[in-house]
C-alpha cells in the first residue's frame, strides 16, 4: 500500500513540533527515505512537491544531493508548477562544481526560446544565478537574441544575464556591447537600470569599451536629470527620491567614465553639483543617492569648488543622528584624507568626538581617521585626545590605536621630552600591546637625549617603583636606571619633583624585578645587566651586587645563566676592565644632519642608529669570553610559557643543551604545567596599571630540624587580586645532604592549590644552593588561608616526615 | 551582491540565496560564522560591518534578519533600501508578512527575490511590476496544476 506523500506545509509542521535535534534528524530522515522511493518509483505527478520538501530539509542543512537528478527532470517537464521548483532546485542544488549541472543547458536553451516569458524568465534567472563559464558560452548568443525580445520583463532579464555572463567569460563583451547604444533609449525602468550596469561591467574590464561609452556622458547625464528634476512617478519612488536605486547606478557609470577624464568630467559637474545641492537628506533614500554622488564628485576631475562642497557634505554626515550614515562619512573621509587633507581637517573636531563613539566599528574608523589626521600643528592636542582614547578604549583596538600613537609621536613630536613622555605613557597604559620594537626605540631616543638623562631616569624611577609587571615600561626603565643611576643619587633634576632616592633602594627595586614570577627572561636579563653596571656607578660597595650575580651564576635560564657567568668573571679576573667595559653608552648620532628634523620628517633615522649601540654590546659580551654567545641585548617580547620560571637549581657538572631553556625548566621530566604568570603579564587584562603594587609580604620562617629550613615567601599580583604566589625554599646548614624531598602542601575546600614542579629534590649540605617550589594558591573569596605542609626526605640516612600547620601567616596574604 | 541570508534570532537559516559559486561546505561555514557575527551584534550598533574582505550590510525585522555581503565599491546606504524593498514586498505579497510565513512558503519567498534581484543586481525598481510577474507566475501554475 502506497501512502500518500506528505504535503510540503504538512512536513513542515512536522518537523518544527520536533521537541528535539535527534526527533527532527528522525522526522526527516524517514521522509527522506519516502521521497528517494518516490524519485526512484518516477512520479511525475508529486515529483515537484517532493523536490520542495527535499529543498526545505536542505536549507535545514541535511544532505539533498539525491535530488539533483529530478531538477533535471523537472526543468525539462511543460508543466509550469514543475519548471519553477526544478529551476529553484537547480540554483539551489546544482552549482558548477557538480558535473550534472551542464546538463541543464539544454533546457534553458529550449525554455529561453519558447514563447511563454514567465518560462523565459525562469530559464534567464537560474543562468544569471548558477551559470558556469562554460553554459555562458554556449547561451551567449541566445541571450543576445533575448535582447530584442519584445516582452520588457524578458529583456530586463536577458541584460542582467549579459552581465553575468561578461563576469564569468570576459571574451563575450564584444557580443553585448553593440546592442546597448539601443538599450540605453529604453524608458523601462527596469532596462535601463540593467543597460546602465551592464554598460559599468563592460567598462571596467576594457579600456576600449570604456573609451566608446564615454560618448554617452550627455545621454547618461540626460537621464539623471530628467530623473532628478521631473521624473516623479510614485511607481519608482521612495520617500520622494525618484527610482534611487536607478540615480545611484547611473551615478556609479558616471564615476567610471569621469575619472582621468577632464572632457567627461565637465559635462557632469553641472548635474553633480545639482543632485548634490538638491536631494533631500531627510530618509536613507535620499543618503544614498547623496552618498553616491559624493563619491563620484571625488573621484573624477571635479572643480575645486564641488570637491569641497562634498567633503563638506561628508562632514554633515558625520553629525547625522543615524549611526549607518557616520559609518559611511568615517569610510569615505578615510579614503579623501591622503588627496584632500585640508578639506578633510576642517571636520578634525568632528571626526575626535567620533572616538566616543560605543559602537566598536566606528569608533575604530574614527580612531584610523583621527590618526591620519595628525600633523605638525596639531600633534599635541590630538595625542591628547587620543591617549584619553587608548585608556577606555575596547581592548582589540588597543594595540592598533597605541602603535598609531608612537609611530604619530614619532612624525611629528615638538621636542624630545614631549616625545619620551608620550611613549612612556603609551607604555603605561598599554605595554602588552605595543610593537616589539617600541622598547628599543625609547632606549634609543632616550639614549640620544643627553640633557634628558636626569628626568629620564627619575621618572622611569618611579614608574617602576609603583609598579613591575609592565613589561616593557619595566625594561626601558631598569635599562636608564642601568645606564644613569648615578643621576638619581646625585645631582638634581629641575624638570621633576626632587626625588630623594638611596642606592640601597635602587638595588632592591632592581633585585626584585630580577626575582619577581611577573618578569619575563627578557626583563631578567636587563635587570641583570643593570645591576652589573651599576657596580662602577655606586659609591658604596659592590659586596650585594656580587652576591646577586654569583647566584645566579647557577640560574636555570641559560640567557641570565651565561650573563652571571660573564660578570662574575668581569668581577673576579678582570676587575681591573670592569669601570672601563661599564662605562654609559656613548650619544648615538643617528646618521644625517639633525636628530630633530630627521625624528620629524620619516621614522627612518631610528632603525638605524641602533646599530652601532647593537655593535657596541656585542664588544662588550666579545670581551668577556671569546664567544659571541647568544646576544639578546634587545630581546623581543615574545612569550614562552616554560621560559617564565627561574629555578635555582642545584646544577649538574654537564653544561645544559644549548638554546633548550624550555626543556631546562622541567627538570626531572615532570609534566608541563599550564601557563605561569609570566606569559599572563601579556595577555590583555583590564586592570592596568593603576592599582599600585602592594608593599611586599615579609617572609615566613616555618620549619627547622638538624639544619634544614623551609622559608616561605609570598607574592600578590596586583592584577589578579585572588591569586596569592608561595615560594617554598629549603636550605640546608647541616653536614649532611638532604636528599628525597618531596613538599606537599592542603588548602581549606574554598582554595584552589596548584603545585609547580619543584627545583629538585636534594638539598646540598653546607648551605649548598636552596631547593625552591612554587605554590600557586586561587582564593576568590578571600576567605582567611590555611596551610598545612607535609615533608618527607631522607637525612643522615633516616626517613623524615613531617606534618604541620602553617601558623601566623600574615594577613596580607589573603585580605 | 555576493548573497543574502535570512536567519532568525536563534541562528537558524530561513532562507540563502548565493550568486557567487561555492562549495556546500564553504556555504555552511560562511553561514555559521556569519550568523554568530551578526547575532552577536548589539541592538544599537550600525548595520555595517567588514566581515573577511566583504562588507556585510543587516537589518532586523521583528524576529528575522536580513543580511547582505556585498563588494567593496558597491553602496551601502542603498543595499539597506534593497533589503528595505524586499521585505516590502513580502509583506504586500502575504499581507503583514511574519516569520512563520517565509518559513511555510520558503519557495514563494525565493520566487520573488528572483523577482526583484537577478545575478546580485537589482532588476525592476517598481514594486508594482514585481508583484505583477509574481502574481502572473502564480496564475500560470494555477492553471498547468489544474489542467495536470
Amino acid at each position: 500500500m502506497v501512502l500518500p506523500s506528505l504535503k510540503l506545509q504538512d512536513l513542515i509542521e512536522q518537523i518544527r513540533g520536533a521537541k528535539t535535534q535527534a526527533q527532527e534528524r528522525e522526522v526527516i530522515q524517514k521522509e527522506c527515505a519516502h521521497i528517494r522511493a518516490s524519485f526512484r518509483d518516477g512520479d511525475p505527478l508529486h515529483r515537484h512537491r517532493q523536490l520542495a520538501k527535499l529543498l526545505y530539509v536542505h536549507m535545514l542543512g541535511y544532505p539533498a544531493h539525491f535530488g539533483q537528478m529530478e531538477c533535471l527532470k523537472l526543468i525539462a517537464s511543460t508543466r509550469f508548477t514543475d519548471k519553477r521548483v526544478g529551476y529553484l532546485g537547480a540554483m539551489l542544488l546544482l552549482d558548477e562544481r557538480q558535473d550534472a549541472h551542464l546538463l541543464i543547458t539544454n533546457s534553458i536553451k529550449n525554455d529561453m526560446s519558447q514563447g511563454v516569458p514567465a518560462v523565459q524568465g525562469l530559464a534567464l534567472c537560474t543562468l544569471s544565478t548558477m551559470g558556469s563559464a562554460e553554459m555562458c558560452r554556449d547561451l551567449a548568443s541566445e541571450v543576445e537574441k533575448l535582447l530584442l525580445q519584445p516582452s520588457p520583463y524578458v529583456r530586463k532579464k536577458a541584460v542582467l544575464t549579459a552581465v553575468h555572463m561578461i563576469r564569468k567569460v570576459p571574451e563575450l563583451s564584444s557580443i553585448f556591447l553593440p546592442p546597448c547604444t539601443q538599450l540605453l533609449r529604453e524608458r523601462h525602468h527596469g532596462i535601463l537600470l540593467g543597460t546602465v550596469t551592464l554598460i559599468t561591467e563592460l567598462c571596467e574590464r576594457s579600456p576600449a569599451a570604456l573609451k566608446h561609452f564615454r560618448k554617452m556622458v550627455p545621454q547618461l547625464v540626460q537621464i539623471l536629470r530628467t530623473l532628478v528634476t521631473t521624473g516623479y512617478s510614485k511607481e519608482h519612488s521612495i520617500s520622494g527620491i525618484s527610482d534611487p536605486f536607478l540615480q545611484v547606478q547611473i551615478l556609479r557609470l558616471l564615476r567610471i567614465l569621469g575619472r582621468n577624464h577632464d572632457e567627461s568630467s565637465d559635462a557632469m559637474n553641472d548635474l553633480l553639483a545639482q543632485v548634490a545641492t538638491n536631494t533631500d537628506t531627510s530618509r536613507n533614500a535620499g543618503n544614498a543617492v547623496l552618498f553616491e554622488t559624493v563619491m563620484t564628485i571625488m573621484d573624477i576631475r571635479s572643480a575645486a569648488g564641488l570637491r569641497v562642497l562634498a567633503v563638506n557634505i561628508l562632514g554633515r554626515f558625520l553629525l547625522n543622528s543615524d549611526k549607518n550614515i557616520r559609518y559611511v562619512a568615517l569610510t569615505s573621509l578615510l579614503r579623501l584624507v591622503q588627496s584632500d587633507h585640508s578639506a578633510v581637517q576642517r571636520h578634525r573636531p568632528t571626526v575626535v568626538e567620533c572616538l566616543q563613539e560605543p559602537d566598536a566599528s566606528l569608533s575604530r574608523r574614527a580612531l584610523e581617521l583621527s590618526l591620519a589626521l595628525v600633523n605638525s600643528s596639531n600633534v599635541r592636542a590630538m595625542m591628547q585626545e587620543l591617549q584619553t582614547f587608548l585608556s577606555s578604549c575596547p581592548p582589540d583596538l588597543r594595540a592598533d590605536c597605541a602603535s598609531g600613537i608612537l609611530l604619530a609621536a614619532e612624525r611629528f613630536a615638538p621636542n624630545k621630552r614631549w616625545h619620551i613622555d608620550t611613549i612612556l605613557r603609551v607604555l603605561t597604559m598599554a605595554g602588552i600591546y605595543v610593537r616589539d620594537d617600541a622598547v628599543a626605540n625609547l632606549i634609543q631616543l632616550i639614549g640620544g637625549a643627553q640633557e634628558l638623562h636626569a628626568y629620564s631616569v627619575r621618572r622611569l624611577y618611579s614608574a617602576l617603583a609603583e609598579d613591575i609587571s609592565q613589561q616593557p615600561t619595566v625594561q626601558v626603565a631598569t635599562w636608564c636606571i642601568g645606564e644613569y643611576g648615578d643621576l638619581l643619587w646625585e645631582g638634581s633634576c629641575e624638570e621633576s619633583e626632587p626625588l630623594q632616592v638611596e642606592e640601597e633602594e635602587v638595588l632592591t627595586l632592581l633585585e626584585r624585578v630580577l626575582q619577581s614570577h611577573l618578569s619575563l627572561p627578557a626583563t631578567r636579563g636587563y635587570a641583570l645587566t643593570a645591576l652589573m653596571k651599576l657596580s662602577t656607578r655606586l659609591r658604596g660597595d659592590n659586596n650585594r651586587i656580587r652576591q646577586v650575580v654569583s647566584v645566579y651564576g647557577s640560574c636555570l635560564d641559560v640567557e641570565l645563566q651565561q650573563r652571571a657567568v660573564e660578570y662574575n668573571a668581569l668581577f673576579r679576573k678582570y676587575d681591573h676592565m670592569r669601570a672601563a667595559i661599564l662605562e654609559k653608552m656613548p650619544v648615538v648620532e643617528p646618521s644625517g644632519p639633525q636628530a630633530d628634523e630627521e625624528a620629524k620628517e620619516s621614522g627612518e633615522a631610528v632603525p638605524s642608529p641602533s646599530e652601532p649601540q647593537a655593535s657596541k654590546l656585542m664588544d662588550l659580551l666579545d670581551l668577556l669570553d671569546g664567544s659571541s654567545g647568544e646576544a639578546q641585548q634587545l630581546p623581543p617580547m615574545a612569550p614562552s610559557p616554560e621560559d617564565s620560571l627561574v629555578h635555582l637549581l642545584d646544577l649538574p657538572c654537564d653544561p645544559p643543551a644549548p638554546a633548550c631553556s624550555s626543556s631546562a625548566a622541567h627538570p626531572a621530566g615532570a609534566p608541563p604545567l599550564p601557563v605561569d604568570d609570566g606569559t599572563r603579564c601579556l595577555r590583555p587584562t583590564r586592570e592596568l596599571l593603576l592599582s599600585p603594587t602592594p608593599a611586599p609580604i615579609p617572609n615566613l620562617r616555618v620549619f627547622e630540624r638538624e639544619g634544614l629550613q623551609i622559608n616561605l615567601s609570598f607574592v600578590r599580583p596586583p592584577e589578579t587580586p585572588s591569586l596569592l604566589l608561595i615560594t617554598v625554599t629549603a636550605t640546608n646548614t647541616s653536614g649532611g645532604d638532604v636528599t628525597h624531598f618531596i613538599c606537599q602542601a592542603a588548602v581549606p575546600k574554598s582554595f584552589q592549590l596548584q603545585l609547580q614542579p619543584p627545583s629538585g629534590d636534594t638539598v646540598p649540605a653546607q648551605g649548598g644552593l636552596p631547593m625552591t617550589q612554587l605554590l600557586r594558591i586561587l582564593n576568590p573569596n578571600k576567605a582567611p588561608l590555611r596551610l598545612k605542609l607535609r615533608l618527607t626526605y631522607t637525612h643522615f640516612g633516616q626517613s623524615v616526615q613531617e606534618i604541620f600547620e602553617v601558623n601566623n601567616l600574615p594577613v596580607e596574604t589573603w585580605q | 551582491m555576493q548573497f543574502m541570508l535570512l536567519f532568525s534570532r536563534q541562528g537558524k537559516l530561513r532562507l540563502q540565496k548565493w550568486y557567487v559559486p561555492l562549495s556546500d561546505k564553504e556555504k555552511k561555514k560562511i553561514t555559521r560564522e556569519l550568523v554568530q557575527t551578526v547575532l552577536a551584534r548589539k541592538p544599537k550598533m550600525c548595520s555595517f560591518l567588514e566581515w573577511r574582505d566583504l562588507k556585510i550590510v543587516y537589518k532586523r525585522y521583528a524576529s528575522l534578519y536580513f543580511c547582505c555581503a556585498i563588494e567593496d565599491q558597491d553602496n551601502e546606504l542603498i543595499t539597506l533600501e534593497i533589503i528595505h524593498r524586499y521585505v516590502e514586498l513580502l509583506d504586500k505579497y502575504f499581507g503583514s508578512v511574519c516569520e512563520l510565513d517565509i518559513i511555510f512558503n520558503f519557495e514563494k519567498a525565493y520566487f520573488i527575490l528572483d523577482e526583484f534581484l537577478l545575478g546580485g543586481e537589482v532588476q525592476e525598481t517598481s514594486k508594482k511590476n514585481v508583484l505583477k510577474a509574481i502574481e502572473q507566475a502564480d496564475l500560470l501554475q494555477e492553471v498547468t496544476l489544474r489542467h495536470a
